[in-house]
């Protein structure tokens, strides 16, 4: 049986972003966390954003680079004033390469919870595949 | 930077060391611009992170815990305290898979906020939309400050 993990979550402060383009909004912009991680037949990518809506998400490929913004609308009312403040809500951004293995038209998303999932199938010559020897 | 888990940032409210607060905030925000660091209240250190607001009638907490299912969330509000606990956990991926980043922690979290007045813990609405919950938290009848008129 596996050990049942008693560890606490550990509060991670949100990344600024590294100058990779040019920022054409105001507002704070984050790197969301992400797991990666690599199957035989495709790569999953995990990214938390929180307060992100399927609407506010864009997701853009372009020359293999796939690029992830979120965009946040504080849910603050007008009439609110602030009494502690341990965040801030502003646009997620990240861009990865994406390499030629990758079905590029079988990129599959979805946003549940705040949480990102994508998946990338890789194109069928990519598949790791086992080799027979023969022996005569 | 140590000096900021020593002295944990904590909200601060009407109360009669708010002026000493004040001055150890400013220090803090004094040493870390000596040591070359932009100033960011850290807020408790701990997940989740909260927002809190309010306005004449409701406080509002919002917390980001993206990835975790609301049946997963234990809350409580006893007078002027609410308490967030849950766990977050990723699924397991099965044997074989190789990982390229992990950065998405995972495990429990048990979190009090206190609040400047008591509130009605009998109407606390909570929600949770978009891996963010938003509890809204009706300030106490008897705290609500009340006009008095002066009779003549």
């Amino acid at each position: 049986m596996a050990k049942q993990a008693r560890t606490d979550i550990q509060k991670v402060e949100k990344g600024g972003m590294p100058t990779v383009t040019e920022q054409t909004r105001p507002g704070p912009v984050y790197s969301p966390s992400v797991d990666i991680f690599e199957k035989d037949d495709s790569i999953t990518v995990l990214a938390d954003m929180p307060g992100v809506k399927a609407q506010d998400l864009e997701i853009d490929l372009r020359e293999r680079v796939l690029t992830l913004t979120g965009r946040v609308t504080p849910l603050d009312g007008s009439k609110e004033s602030d009494v502690l403040r341990e965040y801030e809500s502003g646009t997620f951004f990240r861009q990865f390469t994406v390499s030629e293995t990758i079905d590029q038209a079988k990129i599959d998303a979805r946003l549940v919870d705040g949480v990102l999932r994508l998946e990338l199938p890789k194109v069928d010559e990519a598949r790791p595949r086992k080799i027979n020897v023969r022996a005569d | 930077m140590l000096v900021g888990r020593v002295w944990p940032s904590r909200p601060t409210f009407d109360s009669p060391f708010a002026d000493f607060d004040q001055v150890r905030r400013e220090m803090l925000r004094w040493l870390d611009t000596v040591a070359g660091e932009t100033f960011v209240d850290r807020g408790a250190g701990v997940f989740p992170p909260v927002n809190v607001t309010q306005d004449a009638d409701n406080f509002y907490l919002r917390a980001e815990v993206p990835g975790i299912k609301p049946n997963e969330l234990a809350l409580s509000a006893v007078r002027n305290r609410v308490s967030l606990a849950g766990k977050r956990e990723l699924p397991r991926q099965p044997e074989g898979v190789s990982y390229h980043r992990k950065e998405r922690a995972e495990g429990s979290f048990n979190r009090t906020v206190t609040l400047p007045v008591e509130i009605d813990a009998q109407r606390v609405d909570a929600r949770y939309a978009d891996g963010i919950l938003t509890l809204t938290l009706p300030k106490a009848e008897q705290t609500k400050p009340r006009q008095i008129t002066v009779r003549t």
